[in-house]
C-alpha cells in the first residue's frame, strides 16, 4: 500500500485535533483509491464543509472543496460532464444529513456513479461540537446541553431506501474491512454510499464520558455489530443491546446507475 | 401601418396557437415585423386565454398591445374579459354559436366551431377557419403567408383538414363581411 | 447558411447557448423561465450534452460549476425565487473563478410575487446578492435577437474573465415572440489556458489566471475559502484576503471599457434616458414618434460592471430619466456618477411602461 503520491505533502500540518478519527479514514480512502490503480489525473475529489471536508484538501488530485451541503450537487456536475473521471466525495454527519438532505436523496436516487464516504462522528465538528442530525437522543452538545432530544437520522437507511446501489458501514476502528468496503465501492457502478462511524474526541467525547481518544475508538469497537449476527439475534427473538449499530455491508444491487465510466 | 390584433377564446381552442401563426405569417412570409405575446396563466384548458399581435411594415418598437384594432372573439368569457372594452373604430370576428354577445364596434359573425364541428368533422381546427376568415376580411396578413404559415405550425398529417379549415374561413370570411 | 425563425426569446435564449457550445444545462422549472430548460432538455441530448433536473436552483448552479470545472461550457436559467436560492453559490463561482453563465428572466418579487409577469427587480442582486465583495458582469437583452446574440456574449465574457455572467432577461423579452436570425456559426473565446510555470490562481496583468480544467493533470485544489496563488486555504492572513478580493473585484472593474456594450442616440439633447432591458424600446417608441424632438436614449446592453463613462456621451444632458420595471435599482447607480438631476420612472405590476405615461414623465422637462 502506497498513498504516499496522493497526498498533497506541502500542505501539512493538517487541521485536525490529535485523536481526530478523520485522517484514518483518509487513509483508507487513498488505500482503496491506490488499491483500484487509478490515476491521479483521472480522479476527483470533492467536499461540502465541515471537518470531513477539509480532506481534498490533503490530497493531491483536482479537488472541489466546495459550499455546505451542496458537494453532491457539484459532484453531479463534474461526473455528468465527464463520466471518464473518478469522483469521491467526502462528507460529514452535518454536511451530508442536515443541510445536504436533498442533494443526498437525489444523488442516491439517480445512483450517480461517485463513491461518497461520509465521516459520522456525531457532531458539527469545525464549529465547536453543536448537535446534528445523527446525534444520538441524550447525547450532550452545545446545542444540547439537556441531552439532545430528537431521534438521529440513520444514515445507511436513507441511502438504501433512496435507492444507492452500495451502502456500508464500518468504523475508524475497523481500519481493513473499512478499506476493502471503499474498494467495493469504487468498484461499484452507481452510488456507493460508505458510512464510517468516527471518532470526534475534541468536541463530542469530552461532553460525553469519553474524554480519552481511547474511550471513543472502544465504544465504536464494542457497540459495532456485524450485519448476520445482528440479524441472527433479531431472528431468534434475542434483545439488541442499547446502542449497538451494525457494520459491514448493508445493500448491493445493480439498479440503472448514471454518469458510468463509458 | 401598425396593427394589433388580440385573440381570446377558452384554454384548449388553440387560441395561443392562432397568434403564434399569424405572427409567423406575417414575420417570415409577408416580409413585415410582428410581435407576438399572450398572457400566461393555468388556461391550460377552460377558463379565459388570450394571445396577440402587432404587425407593422417597419421595425416594432413598444412591443406590446395596448389597444387592440382587430380582434378574434372564440368564447364567453374571452369577450367579457379581453373584447368588451374594444374601441368604436376596431373590428371584431365573433365565433358566432360560442358568443352571444355584441360589441360597440364593426364585428362580423363567423360560426368557426359548428363549422369546423359539421363541414370539417373536427371541432379542434375552428381556430383555424378564424383565422382564414381574419385574413378574408381584414388581410392583415396575405393568404399565400397565412396558408405558409399554418402549414409548419400544424401537426404532420393534419396538413389537409387545415387547409380545408382554412380555405373555408376565407369563404365564410368574404360572405360574412358582404353581409 | 444562416436561418431565419419566428421564434421565443426563451427558446431563442437556448439556441444561443447552444450555439455558443454550451454542453451542460442543470436547472429547476420556474416561470417564467421554463421555456429555457424545456429546450435545452430537448436540444442538448441530441448534441452531444447533458441536460439535468436538479433537485433544486441551490443544486442547479452547483452542478454546472461542477461541469464549469470539466473545462465544459455550463449554463443554468431562472426567475425570482430560484435566483435568490442560487446566491450562496454564486459567490462561490465568484470567489472561485468559475466561468459560468446564469440566465434569470426576472418576474415580480419580492418572493413568489408575480409569477407571470415582467419586472427588472434583481438588476442590484445579480450585481450584490452573494456575501462579501465581489464583481459580475450582466448583459440586458431587449428582443429575441438579443436572448441570442447575448447569450453568446455572456458565454464569452464568463470565459474571457472567470467570472459568473448573467444574463438577466425579464418575462416580457423572454416570452414573447418575434423574427430572429441565427447565424451559421457564432464567434467563441475560451478562457485562456493555465500555463506551465504559472500557479493555479496567478493572475498576469489582466488580473485573470489562466485555466486548467480537471482532468489536466495540474492537480488544483478549487475552494471557497479564502485561498493563496496555489489555491490552497489562507483563511487567516488579512493580506491574502486582501490580496485576492481586490483582484476578484478589479479584474473586471478595471476591463469595464473592454465589457462595455451600449447604444448612444441624440448625443445632444438635454432630456436623457437611460435604459436596459424592455423598457427601451418604450424610449425607442417616443423617440421615433417625436422625430422633431431632441431626445437623447443611452441604452445599455451590458449593466454590470456599470459603463458611468457611458454617461459622458451626453455632454448637454441636463436631466437624466430612468424607466425602470423596479423602483429605481440602476437609476442610483447613474446618480452616482453625474451631476444633473437623475428622475427614476418606476414602473412595477408586471406591464411595460407605455409612451403616453413616458410622454407624461417628460412633460416636467421640455
Amino acid at each position: 500500500m502506497s498513498t504516499t503520491e496522493w497526498r498533497r505533502e506541502d500542505r501539512l500540518p493538517h487541521i485536525y485535533c490529535s485523536g481526530c478519527g478523520n485522517g484514518t479514514v483518509i487513509n483508507c480512502t487513498l488505500a482503496a483509491v491506490d488499491e483500484m490503480g487509478w490515476k491521479r489525473e483521472e480522479t476527483v475529489f470533492l467536499s461540502g464543509i465541515g471537518c470531513s471536508s477539509r480532506a481534498p484538501g490533503y490530497i493531491n488530485t483536482d479537488s472541489l472543496h466546495t459550499t455546505h451541503g451542496r458537494a453532491l450537487a457539484f459532484a453531479t456536475g463534474v461526473k455528468l460532464a465527464r463520466p471518464d473521471l473518478h469522483v469521491v466525495v467526502f462528507t460529514g454527519d452535518g454536511d451530508l444529513a442536515a443541510i445536504g438532505g436533498n442533494h443526498f436523496i437525489h444523488a442516491c436516487r439517480r445512483n450517480l456513479d461517485v463513491t461518497v464516504v461520509c465521516m459520522n462522528n456525531q457532531i458539527y465538528g469545525m464549529t465547536g461540537g453543536q448537535g446534528s442530525p445523527t446525534t444520538p437522543p441524550g447525547a450532550i452538545s452545545t446545542t444540547t446541553p439537556y441531552g439532545s432530544s430528537e431521534p438521529a437520522f440513520d444514515l445507511t437507511e436513507l441511502a438504501i431506501a433512496a435507492g444507492a446501489n452500495y451502502v456500508a458501514r464500518w468504523t475508524s476502528y475497523h481500519v481493513k474491512e473499512l478499506t476493502k468496503a471503499i474498494v467495493e465501492g469504487l468498484q461499484t457502478p452507481g452510488l456507493a454510499f460508505i458510512e464510517v462511524r468516527t471518532q470526534c474526541p475534541t468536541n463530542y467525547g469530552r461532553s460525553n464520558k469519553m474524554r480519552e481518544v481511547s474511550d471513543m475508538i472502544e465504544y465504536l469497537r464494542s457497540h459495532a455489530m456485524l450485519v448476520p449476527k445482528y440479524n441472527r439475534l433479531i431472528a431468534e427473538g434475542k434483545p439488541i443491546p442499547e446502542g449497538t449499530f451494525t457494520v459491514g455491508e448493508l445493500i448491493r444491487r445493480n439498479r440503472p446507475a448514471m454518469g458510468v465510466r463509458p | 401601418m401598425r396593427h394589433e390584433i388580440r385573440f381570446s377564446g377558452y384554454g384548449g381552442q388553440g387560441i395561443i396557437l392562432s397568434s403564434v401563426i399569424l405572427g409567423r405569417a406575417a414575420a417570415l412570409y409577408d416580409n413585415k415585423y410582428a410581435v407576438q405575446t399572450q398572457v400566461y396563466g393555468p388556461e391550460a384548458r377552460g377558463g379565459a386565454s388570450m394571445g396577440q399581435v402587432v404587425i407593422d411594415d417597419e421595425p416594432i418598437l413598444f412591443p406590446e398591445v395596448t389597444d387592440p384594432d382587430i380582434y378574434v372573439i372564440m368564447s364567453r368569457q374571452g369577450f367579457e374579459k379581453y373584447g368588451i372594452r374594444a374601441r368604436e373604430d376596431a373590428f371584431m370576428l365573433i365565433d358566432a354559436d360560442l358568443v352571444r354577445s355584441r360589441p360597440a364596434c364593426r364585428y362580423c359573425e363567423i360560426p368557426a366551431t359548428s363549422e369546423a364541428k359539421n363541414t370539417l368533422g373536427r371541432e379542434i381546427v375552428a381556430n383555424i377557419v378564424m383565422i382564414g376568415a381574419l385574413v378574408a376580411t381584414t388581410g392583415v396578413v396575405s393568404r399565400d403567408a397565412i396558408e405558409r404559415a399554418v402549414l409548419d405550425s400544424v401537426p404532420k398529417g393534419t396538413e389537409g383538414l387545415n387547409q380545408r379549415a382554412m380555405k373555408r374561413g376565407f369563404e365564410l370570411g368574404e360572405r360574412a363581411c358582404n353581409q | 447558411m444562416s436561418r431565419t425563425e419566428f421564434m421565443q426569446g426563451n427558446v431563442a435564449c437556448a439556441e444561443g447557448a447552444l450555439a455558443a457550445g454550451c454542453r451542460f444545462f442543470g436547472g429547476y422549472p420556474i416561470t417564467p423561465s421554463t421555456e429555457i430548460a424545456e429546450t435545452m432538455a430537448r436540444r442538448l441530448p441530441k448534441a452531444g450534452g447533458v441536460f439535468i433536473s436538479m433537485e433544486d436552483e441551490l443544486g442547479s448552479i452547483a452542478a454546472v460549476i461542477g461541469a464549469a470545472w470539466t473545462g465544459a461550457r455550463a449554463m443554468t436559467a431562472t426567475s425570482g425565487p430560484g435566483f435568490s436560492l442560487m446566491m450562496e453559490n454564486i459567490g462561490y463561482a465568484a470567489m472561485t473563478e468559475t466561468p459560468c453563465v446564469i440566465v434569470n428572466v426576472q418576474r415580480g418579487g419580492p418572493s413568489t410575487g408575480q409569477p407571470t409577469r415582467a419586472a427588472q427587480g434583481d438588476m442590484l442582486q445579480c450585481r450584490f446578492g452573494s456575501h462579501g465583495d465581489y464583481s459580475t458582469i450582466a448583459l440586458a437583452p431587449n428582443s429575441v435577437q438579443e436572448m441570442f446574440d447575448l447569450t453568446v456574449k455572456a458565454f464569452n465574457l464568463a470565459d474571457r474573465f472567470r467570472v459568473p455572467t448573467f444574463l438577466m432577461a425579464d418575462e416580457i423579452i423572454g416570452h414573447m415572440r418575434e423574427r430572429i436570425t441565427i447565424p451559421d456559426r457564432v464567434e467563441i473565446t475560451r478562457p485562456a489556458p493555465l500555463l506551465e510555470g504559472k500557479l493555479p490562481f496567478e493572475a498576469g496583468d489582466d488580473r485573470v489566471p489562466g485555466f486548467a480544467p480537471f482532468g489536466s493533470g495540474r492537480a488544483i485544489h478549487v475552494t471557497g475559502l479564502t485561498h493563496d496563488e496555489r489555491g490552497y486555504p489562507d483563511t487567516t492572513d488579512p493580506e491574502a484576503h486582501e490580496r485576492l478580493v481586490r483582484r476578484l473585484v478589479a479584474k473586471v472593474e478595471s476591463a469595464r471599457r473592454e465589457i462595455a456594450d451600449y447604444e448612444v442616440v441624440n448625443p445632444d439633447a438635454g432630456m436623457v434616458f437611460v435604459t436596459y432591458g424592455a423598457p427601451s424600446r418604450t424610449v425607442q417608441q417616443v423617440i421615433h414618434d417625436h422625430p422633431d424632438e431632441e431626445i437623447g436614449h443611452l441604452r445599455l446592453r451590458a449593466v454590470w460592471p456599470f459603463p458611468e463613462f457611458a454617461l459622458d456621451e451626453f455632454p448637454d444632458a441636463t436631466v437624466f430619466l430612468m424607466p425602470e420595471m423596479n423602483m429605481g435599482q440602476i437609476s442610483r447607480e447613474v446618480e452616482r456618477h453625474v451631476g444633473q438631476p437623475v428622475v427614476p420612472i418606476p414602473k412595477l405590476g408586471g406591464d411595460l411602461h407605455t409612451p403616453a405615461e413616458l410622454l407624461r414623465a417628460m412633460e416636467a422637462y421640455r
